[in-house]
């Protein structure tokens, strides 16, 4: 029975095959628990039991309010400094090892973000109350030659 | 309906045998919420902390009542915390278990005969499993109350009591 099975594992089965049965086994062994569990746990909803929880206070209001926004751009410039401060650590206690080349590696790090910090700041996102919306727009002076040229050669 | 929630007329070496299994599992995972009220709530963190280690006995705080096995009722119960705590205990699910701590919890302690606001005994809102007395308990009391509710899950049984 072994040696059926070593060969058929040798001559049937690549080894993305070996790792399908295996992710095939993991798959059934979830929803196996899952339905086990449900025939033996002791299950008693009750009116209460199902209310939100609220640290014990009567839920009040919906929980689908609308969220600004602006909280998610505030938090992404966060993200950014954040992991900034992450990398820019072990640069500062190690760049001595690595000389010129690891100095300049951390200034170009450094002007890669400078320049995206100018970036919002331009666009107003470090504002709360944005002062105006900047559409990209076309000058019409430099249009018009142009324009008028083109219409005299047709 | 779950297969632990039927009763059974005579215990066979199945049930008796999955009865163990059950019991030992429950209690050597109780599971608590994570809650405290008065002075005994701090007690009940030292007994938490590492010099006393609760975690031994598989007791850790959970922030839900939705995954908590037992409430330790630590300290004073007023009357505007009775009503939060009932929806708490009725929040978490079966089976449950209530460890009473202190004297407040047991039967209103100090605040026996003059304390308008406080609750004389939690017992009066939720069923107690068991009382550890002290005001408030050292934590030896409490993992002494903790190894006494243990006991209890040992001995439960899933066959029908005869009269």
């Amino acid at each position: 029975m072994v040696i059926l099975v070593q060969n058929f594992l040798k001559v049937m089965l690549t080894e993305f095959g070996k790792a399908f049965i295996f992710i095939l086994l993991g798959a059934i062994f979830v929803v196996a628990i899952v339905y086990v569990s449900k025939l033996i746990r002791p299950a008693r909803p009750t009116k209460e039991k199902l209310t939100t929880y609220e640290c014990g206070e009567n839920p009040e209001g919906s929980p689908w309010i609308k969220f600004n926004i602006r909280f998610y751009v505030v938090a992404l410039i966060f993200l950014i400094f954040d992991v900034e401060v992450v990398l820019l650590i072990p640069w500062a206690l190690g760049y001595k090892a690595f000389g010129m080349t690891g100095f300049l590696v951390g200034l170009i790090f450094l002007v890669l973000l400078g320049l995206g910090m100018a970036y919002e700041w331009r666009k107003g996102d470090l504002e709360w109350e944005k002062p105006k919306v900047l559409p990209p727009s076309i000058k019409k002076n430099n249009l018009k030659p142009e324009t008028e040229k083109e219409l005299v050669e047709v | 309906m779950g297969f632990l929630d039927k009763e059974f007329n005579d215990g066979n070496i199945v049930i008796t045998t999955a009865e163990d299994i059950m019991n030992w599992a429950r209690l050597s995972s109780l599971w608590q919420v994570s809650f405290g009220l008065a002075c005994c709530a701090i007690e009940m963190m030292a007994t938490s902390a590492s010099h006393y280690d609760f975690d031994r006995f598989g007791v850790i705080p959970r922030p839900s009542p939705r995954q908590a096995d037992i409430i330790i009722i630590s300290g004073t119960v007023t009357l505007k915390m009775a009503t939060r705590i009932k929806r708490l205990y009725e929040q978490m699910p079966e089976p449950k278990y209530i460890i009473s701590m202190g004297s407040c919890a047991n039967c209103g302690g100090p605040y026996w005969e003059h304390g308008y606001h406080v609750l004389k005994g939690i017992d009066r809102v939720i069923p107690v499993d068991v009382y550890v007395p002290g005001c408030p308990p050292r934590p030896e009391a409490l993992l002494e109350g903790l190894l006494k509710l243990q006991e209890k899950i040992r001995n439960e049984s899933m066959i029908k009591k005869s009269a």
